[in-house]
């Protein structure tokens, strides 16, 4: 590899460009603003639809945490600007239980759905799947255009609810009947649960239609000697995730349209006995936990569908800059296959102590641990892959690195978590928040950030700013450990999760201490993903113009393209493929692209 | 104000801070790409290095602050949570361990294997021998922690024993309703549209049910120490959970499905207030489900006590029914309550723990 590729070349003087022209793009067709950036079909341009919209969810919903951590971290103090912004959901500059809850609830919706499902495959599986393959687009570019306006649609239908006058949805993101059906048990399950669940409904559409389109792409439109084995592990991993939710996610739509008809219907799916403010209703029946078998059908295929995609670029990124192939390459696939098929078999280990059978609980707790060997083999894959390799600790490696270290902290907590007799105890408390925001929240976003930083290239041909890049990846690992490592000791001192306040109580009390510092921390670490979002905004217009066709000196095909691909991707025809994605350091070679064909000399592996 | 000031801080820092990046891009590029490169990789393998070092190093400090202020200071006050913590204890070591040693290599590859020109990557595309390896030793372990998981799980989910106290607990926003079968030991029968808060009847019990007639109603929940207690657990209007933080045990409370959970309480609550240090030690029962805008203040007390203190509790406890009758009908006589001739099976617990 020469010098340029490592350090992405450009001389001195380029990296002060005004603008891009963007004239040499678009060889098929001409293209009106119209279908270029808004009803657009081009893969690439809707990833970043959907990643802009993402980075744009992200910022409200790390916002709406920063707030509630406000209450948790200094519930004694009163903040007037609040009430100037808030009005009566903040009255006297403190944020009233009714404001925390929907905070609470929205800051899960927004980023477990909008952000890290949407904007995470919505962007990486658009961008990836036909530059990786070798595809000229998707197989349809419509449904693809359809998916991002769908979830458009969801978008500001939830986002409408943000400002309806008695509120978003407030009872915890997972919606639990009888709470989130009845109106009169919470202001948030008036109008703002039906916007809720008309939301969620379009994003569903959403995310099948885009679902459906990337196991299309990837079974039938790989390019000449692509064959499944030889698909970079990003590919394996979306893949997989786009079959989760193809199947996971219509469960999800019929309990909440059935939550809808229970709400405005008159039905009694979920309802049954139920006296609510001294007002004795009819419903009989019904079962409040059927909604949550439904709920966590998908639910728990859904951590997966966050994870996944982190997990497939991190193997593509470390690989990449480790000169190494990837360690076990048969291994990581089926460990990908593994975790999707136990996936669907482990849902009820979020209800262990709802009243399940306890003979059915056993079940889930052994499909459930399960899953920690597949995970283990990644994660000593990782690790053999990093082991006497030739790393380039570059934004996106570092990120990588940062994914591997917290995927274990987080996955080893799932240990407990899953093993029933330990839940009856830790089940809700903040040993749950410690657990899942580490290993599905902040796991998947470094993964999101790794393949950010890494393929920014491709999507605008510039590159992002390094020294913010550093700041951003130091601060938000630091931060990540410094605010959910010490919640584990709330955990352990049983903690209930969503407590506006723990002052009243004598068992709860006495932490204040420690939730100021995390207060003070997540706000911290806030702001530096805003000096993130900055970076991505300026690099777009301003960054360094890449120079070099091949910048991370990478095998795989989106290298081939152009420095600015047009729509359609290749120029002329798409490149064969003679090879796996990880010939990295093979016979005394630095990197052998995949278009290489085998060398009759060539050792095999 | 000082809200603004603070926003204008946090802007400055952001101008600092790009303005620093910018001119540290303008900087690499005179100093040669390869040499920033490279300068970079280093400082920024060392800080893999360093946050290795001092992450640890945090760890012990965060354990040595905090392990008091948590339950694992204390012992479990039920015979279940004795189990539910060496449980604890174990999946804490076995895990620790593993968190120990990939940790410490990850960060430790990170730091050794930066670039250098001299190093050539060593080509090792899979092994099946290690690979084996460590599919067989996670599932041997694992194995283990599923083993005594659900040895203990069917202990603490099986059928309470036959001597036990019967108490039911009913949640509803936003707290909790505790009532007692008297001593014929049967709860009366309840029907949730008879519910009148009212007119003395917050819980639905069907007065026509003789059973019910000598049922007691109470706010706080009274146990005997060693003594094992059977929960009858319900919801009103929401779920709720009875999150026994002390006992290590919680159970959700869902509307129209009773649930059961048991327990040995193993410590007064006097004597829990000598174990913990703590003179204003109680047994709180806190909702561990949300359950809407009081979630967080849904209280409850569990007063744990000798048989003699107990005794004299629930003696000075009048039935729900004859308190009913009384303010109904100053004047009428209270033999209703001794008239306990049927038992009620019909409120026998559906679902058993679980």
């Amino acid at each position: 590899m020469s010098s340029e590729t490592i350090l992405h070349g450009h001389t001195a003087g380029e990296a002060v460009h005004t603008h891009d022209d963007h004239a040499e793009h678009g060889h098929h067709h001409e293209e009106s603003f119209l279908t270029k950036y808004i009803f657009c079909q081009d893969h690439k341009m809707i990833a970043k639809q959907f990643l802009i919209t993402g980075i744009i969810w992200a910022i409200i919903g790390g916002l709406f945490s920063v707030l509630f951590r406000l209450q948790l971290g200094y519930p004694d103090m009163s903040f007037p600007v609040l009430e100037d912004i808030f009005g009566r959901w903040a009255k006297g500059g403190r944020i009233s239980n009714e404001f925390y809850y929907a905070l609470v609830t929205m800051h899960g919706t927004i980023l477990v759905f909008f952000v890290l499902t949407a904007g995470l495959s919505g962007t990486f599986a658009n961008l990836l799947i036909p530059l990786q393959i070798g595809a000229r687009d998707m197989a349809s570019g419509f449904l693809n255009m359809l998916s991002y306006w769908f979830f458009f649609l969801a978008s500001v239908v939830m986002f409408a609810s943000l400002f309806i006058q008695t509120g978003p949805a407030a009872g915890g993101w997972t919606i639990y009947p009888p709470l989130s059906a009845l109106g009169q048990a919470s202001e948030g399950s008036k109008l703002g649960m039906d916007f809720w669940l008309i939301s969620m409904a379009l994003f569903i559409v959403s995310s099948l239609l885009g679902g459906l389109n990337y196991i299309s792409t990837i079974l039938n439109l790989r390019t000449k000697g692509m064959s499944m084995t030889r698909m970079p592990l990003t590919m394996w991993a979306i893949f997989f995730t786009a079959v989760l939710g193809v199947l996971s996610f219509p469960v999800l739509l019929s309990g909440a349209v059935l939550l809808l008809f229970d709400r405005n219907l008159g039905t009694s799916f979920y309802l049954s006995e139920i006296v609510v403010k001294g007002e004795i209703l009819p419903n009989e029946g019904g079962s409040a936990i059927l909604f949550q078998h439904l709920f966590w059908f998908l639910g728990h295929p859904e951590v997966y569908i966050i994870l996944l995609p982190a997990m497939g670029m991190v193997s593509e990124i470390m690989s990449v800059n480790s000169r190494k192939p990837i360690f076990g390459y048969l291994a990581m696939v089926g460990s990908l296959f593994a975790i999707t098929i136990l996936a669907f078999l482990v849902w009820a280990h979020h209800m262990f102590v709802t009243g399940l059978n306890p003979f059915l609980g056993a079940f889930f707790v052994l499909l459930t641990l399960l899953i920690a060997v597949p995970s283990a083999i990644k994660v000593f894959n990782w690790l053999t892959t990093l082991w006497r390799g030739n790393i380039r600790l570059t934004p996106a490696m570092l990120f990588a690195i940062g994914f591997v270290s917290l995927f274990i902290s987080g996955g080893l907590t799932g240990i407990f978590l899953g093993n029933s007799t330990l839940d009856i105890h830790l089940h809700d408390t903040y040993f749950v928040v410690a657990h899942f925001h580490i290993v599905m929240g902040v796991a998947s976003f470094f993964g999101m950030f790794a393949g950010v930083y890494h393929w920014f290239p491709k999507m605008y041909s510039r590159y992002l700013n390094n020294t913010m890049a550093y700041i951003h990846f130091w601060v938000t690992l630091v931060g990540a450990y410094l605010i959910f490592w010490p919640m584990h000791y709330q955990g352990l001192a049983g903690l209930p999760r969503r407590y506006t306040d723990f002052s009243n109580w004598q068992s709860f009390n006495q932490f204040a201490g420690m939730n100021r510092f995390i207060s003070t921390v997540a706000m911290i670490v806030f702001a530096v993903q805003l000096l993130f979002v900055f970076n991505f905004f300026y690099s777009i217009f301003k960054g360094r113009k890449v120079k070099s066709q091949n910048p991370w000196g990478s095998n795989t095909l989106e290298w081939t393209t152009p420095i600015t691909p047009g729509h359609g991707n290749w120029p002329g025809e798409i490149p064969e493929v003679h090879r796996w994605a990880y010939d990295y350091g093979k016979d005394g070679r630095e990197f052998i692209p995949q278009v290489e064909p085998v060398g009759a000399d060539e050792s095999k592996h | 104000m000082s809200g603004y000031f603070i926003l204008a801080i946090l802007a400055l820092a952001f101008v600092v801070t790009f303005q620093i990046a910018k001119a540290s891009e303008y900087v690499s590029v005179l100093k040669g790409e390869e040499k920033t490169f490279k300068q970079n990789n280093r400082i920024n393998a060392f800080l893999f290095i360093a946050f290795l070092v001092l992450g640890l190093i945090g760890a012990w400090w965060c354990n040595s602050m905090y392990y008091g202020k948590t339950l694992l200071a204390q012992p479990a006050a039920s015979d279940h949570g004795e189990k539910i913590d060496f449980m604890l204890m174990l999946t804490i070591a076995v895990t620790g361990v593993v968190f120990l040693l990939t940790q410490i290599l990850l960060f430790w590859f990170a730091y050794k294997y930066q670039y250098t020109e001299k190093r050539k990557a060593y080509f090792f595309a899979h092994d099946n021998k290690l690979e084996l390896l460590w599919t067989v030793v996670p599932a041997i372990f694992l194995t283990v922690l599923v083993g005594f998981g659900m040895f203990y799980w069917f202990k603490i989910t099986g059928d309470s024993p036959k001597d036990s106290q019967i108490v039911e607990i009913t949640g509803k926003q936003f707290n909790w309703m505790i009532r007692y079968p008297g001593k014929d030991k049967v709860l009366g029968r309840k029907n949730y549209r008879l519910t009148d808060a009212s007119n003395g009847n917050a819980l639905g019990v069907d007065w026509e049910d003789g059973a019910s007639h000598d049922d007691i109603e109470a706010t706080e929940m009274h146990l005997v120490v060693n003594k094992p207690v059977h929960l009858v657990i319900n919801a009103q209007d929401v779920i709720h959970d009875v999150g026994l933080v002390h006992f290590r045990l919680k159970m959700d409370a869902v509307p129209g499905i009773p649930t059961t959970l048991w327990f040995t309480p193993k410590y007064t609550t006097t004597e829990m207030k000598k174990i913990t240090g703590n003179k204003d030690f109680v047994y709180e029962i806190s909702c561990d489900q949300m359950c809407g805008s009081g979630h967080y203040s849904m209280r409850g007390v569990i007063v744990v006590e000798t048989q003699e203190e107990y005794d004299a509790w629930m003696a000075s406890k009048k039935p729900q029914y004859v308190t009913v009758q009384e303010s109904a009908n100053p004047v009428a006589s209270t033999s209703d309550s001794t008239t306990v001739t049927k038992v009620a099976e019909v409120n026998k617990p559906i679902a058993k723990l679980n």
